[in-house]
């Protein structure tokens, strides 16, 4: 079966006709065209897909599409401002926190819903709050740099 | 007015050239292109380890209404393999399945539901043959040939003795041996394989993208396999998440991709599952090793004596080279005389495996660098000083005649040893905490490519047209390690412009110069120095063009960047205006910068293969870890690692740092968590929890301190950043575990339920 789905995606009004099983990371990826959200894994595994749904990370490969409906979602697309990069995306881009660019997105997306509900987080907020992304090729130093990073740009007024 | 001054980036912090794309979601990998109207492909797996195949049904599968194409081995004869000589591999299995997961057959369906169901419907027939699951199972006089052409499943037998070793023994004042077990591991790079293949039936055409390291092989297995001209075949590398080397074979999913396309007359994409990226994993095969040496009182090494055996898998792949490796690279970081080695490759009924960064060195180096720590321990020495006996002495050639030019293993040992704060602190520290160190190294390419035509080693072009902007083309392959930004630092450098000048393009064969790919840490050295030979050549045509305008001699021409000047007290060009006063002669300039290895750098012929491990310039790492072991639960945290490594001459900073780092992380997944499981040949760790990587709360902060010895023959002096520090870290780990409990690890992961064994089994001794 589908439905109708009535969602904000990245700031705007969206309508669509979604199947019931679709799960929102194919919807946004597959039917949106938004592929910046990652396929990562089987399912849960690895954190590339998160996308901030109200605020608040969520992995996209867990939640139904039919799930998000009247929610405000967010993806890596939804970032920058007039074209400018957003704090966490200079952040990752700047200190090297993406190399293959892969895992960032999910990163990233984690990244801003840390700032965005705790402006000034210590070494270890960052640690929990990215401890369910995995990345395969930083070792994860440069990624607690990258967020440090964003939080002092944050300070100066950008958004995360 | 300011005084303009060349533009130099050479040894700053550079972000990657890509990196805006990556961060804002822009970037596209392969799974990310959609193509109105393609079709889904999905693979149809052997649940067999090992069986003749007799029948592959597929009329239920082809009854579903969508199913555009269904491909099986009948649909291709052709076999395929990254070394020319082990080419053995079909893309589809034909007359038996060798391993669980290989591709037996597929399918292309107008979605995915529709090519899922498909699959479903395909039925195997079978004549179940005895799987071989290790290298012991499959090396019995019973065991049946996995590959008919290689008797007793041996893929390649390596026997040299350079030296005497007996003599050296009886010469030393302690002589051991020490058995050790490396886990086979995975890249388990973030990006699944995929691929996306468009053939044009009309003009009998292919495009096809894939998520590959070497494109070149891609598009030369794409012509053996469809049996097309090369010249019919356009190989596109979008963004890639990642290699650590199972990209830089051609895998069965591009190849698959291109079968169904042209079947289908239309456009397929594949993209596999994390579990099929797993249990396809080309990783590091499971490595057994007994090694013996003898050692003088005073550190001195005198003789080694190493044993290899490799699990390589269903697949020859590069399971030749990936043996000669463990042995040849013996050398090269310490000063040996006597050596023996016997190495054995060996097929057994589990996925192949292939490179894994550090090829072939990281499991022998283990076993090295653990047996040096035990034998400074028993002779009471410490294990720098150990390490200080028996160091190069640049320039050198080995006794295997690999050629060191650069040598900065004295200053990385340095570096750590004060860094740590080693003296100070070693044996100090309190219970359950420990701290070890080990070396390692690498090579900066390859000096032989695998496909060896007498073409320079590496070309790049570059265009500059009328609107002066410089675009560099390559076909080296990015694939996160910062491919890219290295190649427009250096061109940027030798023309002392700002890196906005160049703009980079790579990955595409209808565009781009052919290239060897990103393997064996290649790029830098060698590709490097194809851009830096382009950029001096677009530099003369440049001086010439401003000469002539100014009415001067080439040799007056002082370049500056953006201007170009005949003297101090000359007003001078913009560069705009050299461009255009350049172009007046050919239009549109193009440049060629070649770059070919020298043959003292292709290795030896004291024995079989002994070419493997020839390189330009090798890196050198040292470290050291601190660790704490709590002996309740057998749980080991690492605190702390210092490593520090010589890349010759840092290009940038940032990427150097990030490729240290990164090497080390994943010398220490392999080290701590990571093993690719099988029961009867069913991989059972294939995926990201079972399989065990490590997350951000279980690293540690990894302090990096760069080396620079400037090779003589390096692009700027630089040799390769991205390999060499993985391997030490596995015996710095277990020398610190040493340290910290008295109890040696020996085997591979150290997992906390090892751990706890280990002392468990020591207090019921006591």
């Amino acid at each position: 079966m589908a439905r109708i789905l009535q969602l904000t995606l990245n700031g705007r009004a969206r309508t669509d006709a979604v199947a019931d099983n679709v799960l929102l990371l194919d919807y946004l990826r597959e039917i949106v065209g938004l592929t910046g959200t990652k396929t990562g894994c089987d399912g849960g595994e690895c954190g590339a897909c998160t996308v901030l749904v109200d605020d608040k990370p969520r992995l996209s490969c867990l939640t139904l599409a039919g799930a998000v409906e009247g929610r405000r979602v967010d993806t890596i697309e939804s970032l920058a401002r007039d074209g400018h990069l957003s704090a966490v995306q200079r952040g990752f881009h700047e200190k090297l926190g993406s190399q293959c660019g892969y895992c960032t997105p999910g990163y990233i997306m984690a990244s801003a819903g840390l700032l965005r509900r705790n402006p000034k987080p210590s070494e270890d907020d960052i640690r929990e709050a990215l401890g369910s992304n995995i990345c395969r090729c930083t070792g994860y130093v440069k990624i607690i740099e990258a967020v440090k990073h964003a939080a002092a740009l944050c300070a100066t007024g950008l958004t995360p | 007015m300011n005084e303009i001054l060349p533009a130099h980036n050479i040894g700053s912090y550079v972000p990657m050239v890509d990196g805006p794309e990556k961060v804002s979601g822009r970037a596209k990998y392969t799974a990310d292109l959609i193509v109105p109207g393609m079709l889904a492909g999905r693979i149809f797996r052997s649940p067999y380890s090992h069986a003749e195949i007799l029948e592959v049904d597929v009329s239920e599968a082809a009854k579903l209404p969508g199913v555009k194409a269904i491909v099986t081995g009948a649909d291709c004869d052709k076999t395929f393999g990254v070394l020319p000589v082990a080419r053995t591999e079909h893309v589809l299995a034909r007359e038996r399945v060798r391993y669980r997961g290989e591709p037996v057959a597929a399918v292309a369906a107008i979605d995915d539901a529709t090519a899922k169901e498909a699959v479903r419907r395909i039925k195997l027939k079978v004549r179940e043959l005895p799987g071989y699951y290790t290298a012991r199972q499959a090396m019995t006089p019973e065991a049946l040939g996995i590959h008919e052409h290689r008797p007793h499943n041996l893929e390649r037998d390596v026997l040299f003795e350079l030296g005497n070793v007996e003599t050296a023994f009886a010469a030393a004042d302690l002589v051991r041996e020490g058995v050790y077990n490396c886990a086979e591991v995975c890249q388990n790079q973030m990006e699944m394989h995929a691929a996306l293949a468009d053939y044009d039936a009309v003009r009998d055409r292919i495009t096809v993208h894939a998520s590959t390291q070497v494109p070149y092989y891609v598009h030369l297995m794409l012509a053996q396999t469809l049996d097309m001209d090369m010249s019919r075949i356009r190989v596109i590398k979008p963004h890639v998440g990642g290699g650590f080397g199972c990209r830089t074979e051609t895998l069965n999913v591009e190849l698959i991709a291109a079968l169904l396309a042209r079947k289908a007359g239309g456009c397929v994409r594949i993209a596999v599952t994390r579990e099929e990226t797993f249990i396809t994993h080309r990783g590091r095969p499971e490595t057994d090793i007994r090694l013996k040496m003898g050692m003088r009182n005073d550190g001195r090494i005198t003789g080694v004596e190493c044993e290899c055996i490799q699990r390589g898998g269903a697949h020859s792949g590069y399971g030749i080279v990936t043996i000669l490796y463990a042995g040849s690279m013996l050398y090269a970081i310490y000063d040996l005389d006597n050596v023996k080695y016997i190495g054995k490759r060996v097929l057994t009924n589990t996925p192949p495996c292939g490179a894994f960064r550090g090829h072939g060195t990281v499991d022998v180096r283990f076993a090295f660098e653990s047996l040096v720590d035990e034998m400074a321990q028993a002779l009471a020495l410490d294990p720098f000083a150990v390490r200080r006996a028996n160091l190069l002495r640049a320039p050198a050639f080995t006794q295997n005649d690999l050629m060191v030019n650069s040598y900065g293993l004295p200053e990385c040992l340095d570096w750590v040893e004060r860094e740590s704060g080693w003296k100070a602190r070693r044996g100090k520290l309190p219970n359950g905490k420990g701290l070890g160190m080990a070396c390692s190294h690498y090579i900066s390419g390859a000096s032989k490519p695998v496909n060896w035509t007498g073409e320079p080693h590496a070309t790049v072009k570059l265009k500059l047209d009328f609107d002066g902007s410089i675009v560099l083309l390559t076909g080296a392959a990015e694939i996160g390690q910062g491919s890219s930004t290295v190649l427009v630092q250096s061109v940027a450098e030798v023309l002392g412009l700002d890196l906005s000048r160049i703009r980079i393009v790579s990955g595409d064969s209808d565009v781009v110069p052919k290239d060897n790919g990103s393997y064996s840490s290649r790029v830098t050295f060698m590709v490097g120095n194809a851009a830096i030979d382009a950029a001096q050549n677009l530099k003369a045509v440049l001086i010439a063009a401003a000469a002539r305008k100014l009415d001067a001699k080439a040799s007056e021409i002082e370049c500056l960047g953006e201007l170009y000047r005949a003297g101090a007290q000359d007003k001078g060009l913009t560069f705009n205006e050299v461009v255009t006063e350049a172009l007046k002669d050919s239009g549109t300039i193009t440049v060629t910068g070649n770059y070919s290895t020298i043959p003292e750098s292709h290795g030896g012929k004291k024995y079989r293969g002994a070419a493997i491990g020839g390189t330009m310039g090798y890196s050198y790492s040292a470290q050291v870890v601190e660790v704490s072991v709590d002996e309740e639960t057998g749980v080991v945290s690492v605190d702390k690692v210092w490593v520090a490594h010589d890349c010759g001459k840092a290009l940038n900073r940032l990427t150097v740092e990030g490729q240290v780092q990164g090497s080390v992380w994943m010398g220490m997944g392999q080290a701590m968590s990571e093993e690719a499981a099988y029961h009867d040949g069913l991989m059972l760790t294939a995926n990201m929890l079972d399989y065990r990587v490590p997350t951000i709360q279980d690293s540690p902060p990894i302090e990096v301190g760069i080396v620079e010895s400037v090779d003589p023959h390096g692009p700027f002096g630089a040799k390769e950043a991205g390999e060499g520090s993985l391997a030490a870290f596995l015996p710095a780990l277990t020398n610190a575990i040493a340290d910290a409990t008295g109890l040696r690890f020996n085997n591979l992961p150290v997992t906390p339920d090892r751990v706890f064994a280990a002392i468990e089994k020591r207090a019921r001794g006591r």
